[in-house]
């Protein structure tokens, strides 16, 4: 569900463009967009206080037996629906194979090539403090 | 869970139709109104009485009901209402078989009147202009009302409820899409 919740629509439509095609969707919460306190907590023993708020969309739907959710950061309802339809068609066993293969699995690799890349650049600037302070 | 069917197809406006419904009963009580929500919620629930609770239970409104694992699961997803096991506990009580009397639910107290819970009871069908003779604020000389299925002895448990006014509990009938409203407030006489 993370790795949904972060792809972008585009890659969301596109992998579930290459199923063959799913039973048509009863939806059960329309996708609708409101905000969710983030907390947060100093250290492993600080107080928890409120971040702030986060825009978040969420929607739930019925593909068949299976009921799929999705939460996701943002205003973008299509994205919303999209993550939801296929969280409920990877709880079908006999897909769920096949989707973790064409869509979760590429998205995720993607993710984590972003992070690591990312990772590289902020390392790459890191500062050690600790050196300094023996150099004296 | 598998049975799961949506909720108010138009989340704003059948809600604020609906709470218009219960309004139009609450006020002018022993009218029957109709409630014209399109809705399937899983049986034994009416359109009307889960309409009233979609329109009315929060999450800060722990439900009390004794109509099964299919609707208390409907309720959850589409209320976000705490279900509770303990009849005192509970804002909203809703009643599809036989109907808890009308001191078991919270009756509120003198300081708080408002915590007194709403009773939903679902009845076999509600017929004006006949029966009950009901009578207080809201009606100008009488109002008749006939339930059919109403709980036996029901006027006697009214009249108690009523002289604890203003504690007591409110009490919505449903039957189908009507639904008609007993607010503590009224006075009630067999027809």
């Amino acid at each position: 569900m993370s790795t949904l919740a972060r792809a972008s629509v585009e890659e969301l439509a596109a992998g579930l463009a290459a199923l063959p095609p799913l039973p048509e969707a009863e939806i059960l919460r329309a996708p609708e967009t409101g905000l969710v306190m983030v907390r947060g907590r100093a250290g492993g023993d600080g107080d928890a206080f409120n971040l702030g708020e986060m825009t978040v969309t969420r929607c739930a739907l019925r593909l068949g037996p299976h009921i799929g959710h999705a939460y996701v950061a943002g205003r973008d309802h299509s994205k919303a629906r999209l993550a939801a339809v296929i969280d409920a068609a990877l709880q079908d066993a006999a897909l769920h194979d096949a989707i973790m293969r064409a869509v979760v699995e590429p998205i995720a690799a993607r993710q984590q090539s972003t992070r690591e890349a990312e990772a590289r650049k902020a390392a790459a600037t890191r500062v050690d403090f600790f050196t300094m302070a023996t150099m004296r | 869970m598998t049975q799961m069917t949506p909720g108010f197809a138009d989340r704003v406006l059948d809600a604020q139709a609906s709470f218009r419904a219960i309004l139009e009963a609450m006020s002018r009580p022993g009218r029957v109104q109709c409630i014209e929500a399109r809705l399937s919620p899983p049986a034994p629930l009416c359109t009307a009485a889960a309409a009233a609770l979609l329109a009315l239970a929060d999450a800060d409104t722990p439900l009390w009901h004794d109509a099964g694992e299919a609707a208390a699961d409907w309720l959850r997803f589409h209320c976000g209402a705490p279900i509770t096991g303990i009849i005192k506990d509970a804002r909203f009580v809703l009643a599809c078989g036989a109907a808890p009397s009308l001191d078991a639910p919270d009756i509120g107290t003198d300081e708080d009147p408002q915590l007194g819970a709403t009773l939903i009871l679902q009845v076999a069908g509600l017929v004006a202009g006949e029966g009950w003779r009901l009578t207080g604020p809201g009606i100008q000389h009488e109002h008749r009302l006939r339930v059919l299925g109403a709980p036996a002895d029901f006027v006697a448990a009214w009249a108690r409820n009523q002289a604890l006014f203003p504690r007591g509990v409110d009490v919505l009938l449903c039957a189908g899409d009507n639904i008609a409203a007993l607010p503590r407030s009224v006075m009630m006489a067999e027809g």
